[in-house]
């Protein structure tokens, strides 16, 4: 198993975090993993992505071109990866403030709208956490127990009262994400 | 069971240096390494193990804490990126021509001038052929996985201290600012050993001991030039690391060091699934280089692809190694660029297969 997911969309929506919670849950799991964020002259509000590799054998590469999974947040990230993403392969969006719909027949897309549900949790910060549900529900590749692991391991301890608040959000995700257009 | 830690390549050579016993550390913030001064700041180091940790005014003052702290025989470090290193480098040449250990970090990115923030290898002249002025050595090694940051900084303190020599680990944009799981070393004790070489005070009835690069008589400078190059011999008899991917049966040779070794080995198991009998051989050192790990290859080979993230720096060293046994070719992406697998396989079959 081998899964290269890219995770893009604006500075503050916690892009980077959630490739960081994926990857050292992946790490709890005894799995290879790796982490690389799109560095540069960045900003709240500027775009942001990361490329996230979760294995069961040894990672060559950590800067990748192709993803299995592709979950975008924003528009700009949507026209930069769409394209980018293996025929056959998966495509996340959230649809909140999507002006276009993915244009692609060749690949499974999925969408999510994990702001409103957000809203509905009374905690906009949750924002990611159910994105991430959503993609564990679509590809089951960590198992909750390590996800929860890896939060342990990438929130600093005087958030951990937190937790269970992002598990629910993790779980809320995988209720409401719907698949948009399925090769199967 | 031991703990793993998911970090950044420049935290986790930070905290490296912090366990292999480091004195001290003079730097000053450049992206894309800026994360190790910020590390070494937050883990409040002189509170756990009493190392310095001083953000310098200038680079150029901040070697020149490491040649002093160096002298006294601390075991000291500093860190930079491209633009930041040249500005170093007249120190460097002082500690080299002192005789005088250090390890000094080089996170590269694409120049020449203040060029862009993205990872190169496009320093690889620099680290391995001088960079500053006169006839001396910078041992120097190439990580190309967060895991090897960590080892590799414990090496360099090792290597610094066995020849009194300075260390350069190169590192790049991709290698500092990926995430990946790394195994940490226990903490090691900071060390307060008397070396004669070191200025700790004159003690009474021995002689003074002077840490100088300068020498008046040409006649004793020469003997400091052949005591440095019996000193690079060693280095290089004893030193030289690398790694061999499927080297066994290749027809074809892949060479790539770093981060674009990752990449490049991507490129080889694509063409290994195409039939294509091609290994990759990876320089962990690239002073010493590994010349005759390539020399006794090449008589097997077809033809070598030398893939950098620059214009074709190591791809001379490769094609002195091999001595015309065999054709080498140079692929590179270059200014911050990152090449793909696809590429690097399309050039390989363009220039070495069908070249």
């Amino acid at each position: 198993m081998t899964e290269e997911i890219i995770i893009a969309g604006f500075g503050g929506q916690g892009v980077l975090s959630m490739g960081q919670i994926l990857c050292y849950s992946g790490v709890m799991q005894n799995l290879e993993v790796s982490w690389m964020p799109s560095y540069g002259p960045e900003m709240r509000g500027g775009t942001a992505n990361c490329t996230a590799i979760i294995s069961d054998s040894e990672i060559s590469s950590p800067v990748l071109h192709t993803f299995d999974t592709a979950i975008v947040l924003n528009q700009p990230s949507m026209d930069k990866f769409e394209d980018a993403v293996k025929p056959g392969g998966l495509l996340i969006y959230e649809s909140n403030g999507m002006i276009r719909k993915p244009r692609r027949k060749d690949i499974n897309i999925c969408v999510i709208n994990a702001y409103d549900e957000s809203i509905k949790m009374k905690n906009t910060k949750v924002f990611n956490m159910i994105v991430i549900g959503g993609f564990l529900k679509i590809k089951p590749i960590l198992d909750m127990e390590h996800v929860i692991l890896g939060l342990k391991k990438v929130l600093p301890e005087r958030y951990h009262h937190l937790i269970p608040l992002n598990e629910q959000a993790i779980r809320k995700g995988m209720d409401i994400i719907q698949t948009e257009h399925s090769l199967n | 069971m031991k703990e793993l830690r998911l970090m950044k390549g420049n935290e986790a050579l930070a905290e490296a240096a912090i366990r292999a016993g480091a004195d001290a550390y003079f730097g000053y913030p450049i992206t894309p390494q800026s994360e190790v001064i910020e590390y070494l700041m937050a883990a409040r180091t002189e509170d756990r193990t009493g190392m310095i940790v001083l953000q310098a005014e200038s680079e150029i003052a901040a070697i020149n804490m490491v040649y002093g702290a160096a002298g006294c025989g601390k075991r000291a470090f500093t860190s930079s990126s491209s633009p930041g290193i040249s500005l170093k480098q007249e120190g460097i040449s002082y500690i080299a021509g002192a005789e005088l250990p250090c390890v000094i970090v080089n996170v590269v990115r694409g120049g020449p001038g203040l060029g862009t923030i993205q990872p190169s290898q496009s320093d690889y002249f620099q680290s391995v052929k001088g960079g500053g002025h006169g006839d001396y050595k910078l041992i120097v090694l190439a990580p190309a996985t967060v895991q090897e940051s960590v080892d590799y900084m414990k090496l360099a303190f090792e290597l610094a201290f066995k020849y009194r020599n300075p260390v350069m680990i190169q590192s790049d944009g991709i290698i500092g600012q990926m995430m990946e799981k790394v195994e940490l070393f226990e903490q090691m004790p900071r060390l307060e050993p008397d070396y004669e070489w070191a200025t700790t005070g004159k003690k009474p009835g021995k002689p003074s001991t002077i840490v100088t690069s300068l020498q008046l008589e040409s006649e004793e400078q020469e003997k400091v030039n052949h005591r440095l190059q019996a000193k690079y011999r060693e280095v290089e008899k004893n030193e030289v690391r690398y790694e061999q991917f499927h080297c066994e049966d290749a027809e074809y040779l892949f060479t790539a060091f770093g981060s674009s070794a990752r990449i490049t080995r991507k490129a080889m198991e694509m063409a290994r699934e195409k039939g294509i009998k091609v290994g990759l051989l990876r320089p962990q050192t690239l002073y010493p280089f590994p010349s005759k790990a390539f020399y006794d290859l090449a008589d097997q080979l077809k033809g070598i692809l030398c893939v950098e993230m620059n214009a074709g720096q190591m791809i001379e060293d490769v094609r002195l190694s091999v001595n015309g046994k065999t054709r080498v070719e140079h692929f590179g992406r270059f200014g911050g660029v990152i090449p793909n697998p696809d590429e690097i396989l399309k050039a390989f079959e363009q220039k070495i297969i069908g070249g």
